[in-house]
């Protein structure tokens, strides 16, 4: 009885390890793909399969899709707008991150008369589709003659990141004590010591987290990208997407692959080196979208 | 001495109202860039806008065009297909996985981590991948033949009836590591002793599994439906890098559609009428679940 009980249950922890390792398999097989695409020859793609190993691994196709790959007209690879990311995603990220401790510290410690119903139409921001204001921000960014240019994507990835960040600090700051703050304030300090002095030191967490999450959305936003930025200024997923679906010439499979992956390293490099945070990001942040 | 009580004052007004100036921008961004930005996107889908913007009342005309248009329809369509499948795979492969992981297993950090990490990828590059593996000549349909089978067709990205599932396929791949983590969440927050009692009273796994853990993971089924569903009514990119739309318009979604009309085609009213479908659809599903959840917090 207790071996057939014991039988049973290996035969369940078989059961159990084997669908895991296919769930693995499942998740890892586009990546490995990915990988072996990306240093195949041409020739070797087209006589072998999508999971045959390469004849002989060659990086042309890194190089290319960093360097020489066309995207439309232009032909330089991915490098210009993978600069452009970067010089989209740090300052947006920063700014809308700063932002959002102080509107979490207000929130939660100076609350005002309307404070709760500010936090709730912001948090409905979190949810909208963004095509509803894509118009009237196309006109006026035009306006603003930021049009086409990486400062109005920095503003537009601020503005609609804000929601998330001051979301973020808010639910932490609620569960630092009130008396801490109160008690700072009888000692005399003001509005800016108390935040950085009490609630800026313990913030380090959270601020992990809204680093992480905005850095991956606003990396990875297309929608933006493709409405308001043009030719050169284009961020990487744009310039990725142009290069994938360019139907002039050969098709460069190995270089296409190599392209997803560079546009795809930040993020996965931030998320291998911090995924904890990434988590709490997801799950804090998309239970509001 | 009446100076320096005045500077006291207009020192202690500035303190006074720090908090409110330091959300000022905040607020008033949101009520322009989301509230006002809502509102003049109404307004336009109510005006003859086509390549520019055109601010004379038409009445409902824009929404009369889009609604006789058959690719709006196909949209649409595509929409239910594509966020029902999209939604029950993840579901089932999101719990699936997560019951699993919580078996105790070993190297359940690193599984995790292998489950979870399309979620940092963009869907442009989740995109492009799955282009390549359901290439119809070199991709799967190559493989498949390779291991024998010889009339093995996988045209499914260049088919208008089925384009759409591949775009079903590349989202579930994309999110249900997700879903595992919301479930694996929840199952990590039940109490411990009902479960050990059930089993002092010699109730199977699987019994315990389909009339206590199930059930009391229901708010865990509720977030994650409505999470998922916001993904599917906003799910652009996607669609954009793996199927562009096509062939044709068969694989188009709102999103896509509203793009295509508002940015590529010069429909601005358009374009503006069917952004305005898709903030409907998103406040039907949204608003209750917003409801719900404020009044079981103050409740609690």
């Amino acid at each position: 009885m207790v071996e057939q009980n014991q039988q049973q249950s290996l035969l369940g922890r078989a059961f159990v390890y084997s669908a895991l390792v296919l769930g693995a398999v499942y998740f890892l097989i586009p990546l490995f793909v990915m990988l072996i695409t990306s240093v195949k020859t041409l020739d070797d793609i087209r006589t072998g399969s999508l999971i045959s190993w390469p004849d002989q691994i060659t990086f042309e196709a890194w190089s290319a899709a960093w360097t020489s790959a066309c995207i439309g007209v232009d032909c330089g690879g991915l490098k210009g707008y993978f600069w452009n990311s970067i010089s989209m995603v740090v300052p947006a990220v920063a700014i809308s991150t700063l932002i959002g401790a102080f509107n979490g510290y207000v929130l939660t410690k100076w609350r005002f008369r309307g404070s709760d119903i500010f936090f709730a139409m912001l948090l409905i921001g979190c949810f909208i589709p963004f095509q509803v204001v894509l118009l009237p921000m196309a006109r006026t960014l035009g306006f603003l003659g930021l049009a086409g240019t990486i400062p109005g994507l920095i503003l537009v990835h601020v503005i609609y990141g804000l929601a998330f960040t001051t979301l973020f600090f808010r639910n932490f700051y609620v569960s630092v004590p009130d008396e801490l703050v109160k008690a700072a304030r009888i000692d005399g300090a003001g509005f800016f010591t108390i935040f950085f002095r009490i609630l800026l030191p313990i913030s380090g967490p959270i601020i992990v987290v809204s680093v992480i999450w905005q850095f991956t959305q606003i990396w990875n936003d297309f929608l933006f990208g493709v409405v308001y930025s043009a030719g050169d200024k284009q961020p990487i997923t744009v310039a990725l997407n142009n290069l994938v679906n360019t139907s002039t010439g050969v098709k460069q499979y190995n270089v296409d692959m190599a392209a997803a992956i560079i546009a795809a390293l930040p993020t996965l490099l931030v998320y291998f080196v911090a995924g904890k945070y990434f988590v709490r990001g997801l799950t804090a942040g998309s239970v509001k979208g | 001495m009446s100076t320096s009580t005045d500077k006291r004052n207009w020192g202690d007004l500035v303190q006074a109202m720090l908090p409110k100036i330091v959300v000022a921008p905040t607020f008033v961004a949101t009520l322009i860039f989301i509230y006002g930005f809502i509102l003049w996107n109404a307004y336009l889908s109510f005006t003859k806008s086509r390549l520019l913007p055109r601010y004379d009342w038409a009445g409902t005309q824009q929404y009369e065009r889009l609604f006789a248009n058959e690719r709006w329809w196909v949209a649409a369509e595509n929409l239910v297909i594509f966020g029902g499948l999209f939604i029950i795979f993840c579901l089932i492969i999101g719990i699936f996985l997560a019951i699993l992981l919580d078996q105790r297993i070993r190297a359940e950090g690193a599984l995790r981590t292998i489950y979870l990490y399309p979620m940092a990828l963009s869907f442009i590059v989740t995109g492009t991948a799955w282009k390549w593996i359901l290439n119809p000549g070199l991709g799967l349909e190559r493989l498949m033949r390779e291991w024998g089978f010889e009339n093995f067709t996988f045209d499914w990205l260049v088919n208008s009836e089925m384009a759409i599932y591949t775009v079903v396929i590349a989202g579930v791949w994309q999110s249900s590591g997700f879903v595992m983590a919301l479930f694996l969440a929840g199952l990590r927050g039940i109490d411990d002793s009902i479960i050990k009692a059930a089993q002092v009273d010699g109730a199977s796994l699987p019994r315990i599994y389909r009339s206590i853990i199930i059930p009391s993971l229901r708010p865990v089924f509720f977030s994650a439906i409505i999470i998922l569903s916001h993904i599917a009514i906003k799910s652009f990119d996607l669609v954009m890098a793996l199927t562009g739309g096509g062939p044709g318009y068969a694989s188009d979604l709102p999103a896509t559609f509203m793009y295509s009309f508002a940015f590529t085609r010069g429909q601005l009213g358009i374009g503006a009428a069917s952004a305005m479908m898709m903030l409907c659809a998103v406040a039907a599903i949204i608003v209750p679940y917003l409801y719900s959840e404020l009044r079981s917090t103050r409740r609690g």
